[in-house]
């Protein structure tokens, strides 16, 4: 097989090429070379970007199977295996992340034996570890299909209900945890942000996520694939978007009303512009966008409308963790390239893989393939470049 | 019954010889462009800052409720008995969760090493364990640390304020700051104005308990959470089920008529 040398192929190797120069300053010369954390600034773009946003943008796996399998809206039924993909390339790309970012990664494992039942983290680590393992069984019988396994997937069948249950028990677990992991920073964290309602707010926020990553995979792997977008199934996640972030938006109001905050967040200052950013994005903008029923009903009007609010989510949860903590800091935390190349590299891996995987395995039904080899591999598919090189900004 | 020190900073001369017994206690390097730096970090657990003449001490606080001990993932903090907070070291994963939470960013971190450590004040466990003082209280030539029983402390600290009104403000800090700590402080001027966090920004609800009112709700909600789960997948799943039978019978049924009409 020949492999030809297109656009996305050339910045797929200069984004790995980069990231493998920057994991080796990582891990031969120490935290303190490779990014720009400091005592004043602990956590960085990776707790931000890789973590925090990486599972977020992950739920799309527990909303599909929720949706499909809980609720039984069989109409979904073929956005379930690529959400489900997704969810389990990012948690596998989340734990790579935590490599990165642990001072001591070679002693991860001890959260399976020195164990902290008051601490947050800890739950959230079992509930990833965990997550991750029913992820890996929900994502298996791709593999046995290609194979012509019957076997094992009647058996993976049998427990089907308890996995599905699991899942969606685990990641309203963690979900939710990763919000309650700043609550116990009430005078660091800048008031714009913390509330004690943040696991609710992370919870409602990575529900409306899973249902725009939906839109926004399915719409990117269709055009890379050349398979027929289903108008239909897109519409009806289109609408239950528009729902989750009216509910999300209402709860934040309701939040800063309740707290009094709704004439501090309205007054200009280096933390409001970026709260409106966020809330432009996440909410005002999408919400408008949808509204109109053109919009919702179209291919590229729901795929923009789902890009702009996973930006804004995006926004969100660099807000929390990065910008929330500089007045505390007294000063301003930027990456250092190398940090943001670390993180380029990871997402980029995980197209990369998910490409690899709708390549070999079953992973969308078979008859919706349009017969025609598609030549073209694209690393990093044209669209979400971009939305990726300015979720650090 | 715990340990504690009580930091006078009226008393204080801003000789810094704390410091360099802090060092030699726990093995760190300490020369004039060492006691110049007025910044706590992996090798400087505590640090008197000078502004005019006023002198002022930071430290690990070693709260009663300690944040570091409650966050920590593998539990590598604990509150001793007798008072320190100490940090194993072999149970760090390095997340620097302890960092970020700490409300008086104590914790610091050898950004610069390959196997890094949480480097803070453990209040000399071994010396206190021993009967000693701590190192820096020990070497005070003013008496502006002093070590002791907590409870002590504060009776003397209260009663310093009360023969000298003029010269302290009417506080405590650490009394009940977050809970209260084991570092207690008594100072002319706002020890703000060195950098600790306002009495009325942490408050004095001890940090675990912001996290403990949602932990606590977790053992109910898992199993209540999974019935409900299980539930709605029962009946979507039964919904579906009566719905095919149903419709089977239907079938069934127009056949038997239209047997019946031939």
């Amino acid at each position: 097989m020949k492999i030809k040398l297109t656009f996305w192929r050339v910045v797929f190797i200069v984004v790995m090429a980069l990231g493998l120069y920057s994991t080796y300053v990582r891990y031969l010369h120490g935290l303190g070379a490779v990014s720009n954390m400091s005592d004043q600034f602990p956590w960085g773009f990776w707790i931000g970007f890789d973590c925090l946003c990486g599972v977020m943008l992950a739920a799309g796996g527990f909303c599909m199977v929720g949706a499909v399998y809980l609720f039984n809206v069989r109409s979904l039924h073929s956005v379930v295996r690529p959400a489900v993909l997704t969810a389990f390339l990012g948690y596998l790309l989340f734990i790579v992340g935590l490599l990165f970012d642990l001072g001591r990664p070679w002693f991860i494992w001890h959260q399976l034996i020195y164990m902290n039942p008051h601490s947050v983290m800890f739950e959230v680590g079992v509930c990833v570890m965990t997550y991750t393992t029913v992820l890996f069984v929900e994502f298996l019988p791709n593999v046995f299909e290609r194979f012509h396994l019957k076997a094992p997937i009647k058996w993976i069948q049998k427990i089907y209900p308890v996995l599905i249950v699991a899942g969606i028990l685990l990641s309203t677990l963690h979900q939710s945890s990763l919000g309650s992991l700043y609550l116990i920073m009430p005078s660091k964290l800048h008031p714009f942000w913390y509330t004690p309602a943040l696991p609710f707010f992370f919870f409602g926020s990575a529900v409306a996520v899973g249902l725009a990553m939906t839109i926004f995979e399915s719409t990117q792997s269709s055009k890379a694939l050349g398979r027929q977008l289903e108008l239909p199934v897109l519409v009806r996640l289109g609408g239950a978007l528009l729902v989750a972030l009216w509910i999300n938006a209402l709860l934040r109001f309701e939040d800063y009303f309740h707290r009094g905050m709704l004439r501090e967040i309205l007054k200009p200052s280096y933390e409001a512009y970026f709260l409106w950013l966020e809330l432009a994005f996440s909410f005002v903008i999408p919400i408008t966008l949808l509204s109109f029923k053109k919009v919702r009903l179209s291919p590229n009007g729901l795929y923009l409308a789902s890009v702009i609010s996973l930006f804004g989510f995006i926004t969100n949860r660099l807000n929390v963790s990065l910008i929330g903590f500089e007045r505390y800091a007294g000063r301003h935390y930027m990456p250092k390239w190398t940090e943001f190349s670390v993180t380029l590299m990871i997402v980029a891996a995980g197209f990369a893989l998910f490409r690899l995987a709708v390549e070999y395995l079953p992973i969308f039904p078979r008859e919706e393939y349009i017969e025609e080899p598609v030549a073209e591999v694209r690393a990093l598919p044209r669209a979400a470049a971009p939305a990726l090189e300015h979720a650090g900004d | 019954m715990s340990k504690a020190l009580l930091y006078d900073s009226t008393m204080c001369i801003g000789c810094k010889q704390c410091e360099q017994a802090c060092a030699t206690q726990n093995k760190l390097p300490y020369d004039d462009a060492i006691a110049a730096e007025e910044r706590q970090s992996d090798h400087k657990y505590t640090v008197v800052m000078t502004r005019g003449d006023k002198f002022m001490r930071r430290l690990c606080m070693h709260c009663e409720h300690p944040t570091c001990a409650s966050v920590c993932p593998v539990g590598a903090f604990h509150k001793t008995t007798e008072g320190p907070v100490v940090y194993d070291v072999w149970k760090c994963i390095g997340c620097r969760y302890c960092m970020q939470a700490c409300p008086f960013s104590q914790p610091k971190y050898e950004w610069g090493s390959l196997n890094p450590r949480v480097r803070k004040c453990i209040m000399c466990p071994d010396r206190v364990v021993a009967g000693k003082q701590t190192a820096c209280a020990e070497i005070c030539p003013t008496g502006a640390t002093k070590f002791g029983e907590r409870d002590d402390l504060i009776n003397e600290a209260q009663e310093r304020i009360r023969q000298n009104p003029s010269t302290y403000l009417p506080r405590i800090y650490g009394l009940h700051e977050i809970g209260g700590t084991c570092v207690l402080i008594l100072a002319g001027v706002k020890v703000e104005e060195f950098g600790y966090p306002a009495s009325e920004k942490i408050g004095d609800t001890p940090t675990p308990e912001y996290t403990g009112r949602v932990m606590e709700r977790i053992p109910d909600f898992v199993p209540l959470w999974s019935l409900v789960l299980g539930g709605i997948y029962w009946i979507s799943h039964r919904r579906q089920e009566v719905a095919e039978a149903e419709s089977l019978e239907r079938t069934r049924g127009r056949k038997n008529t239209q047997g019946g009409a031939q």
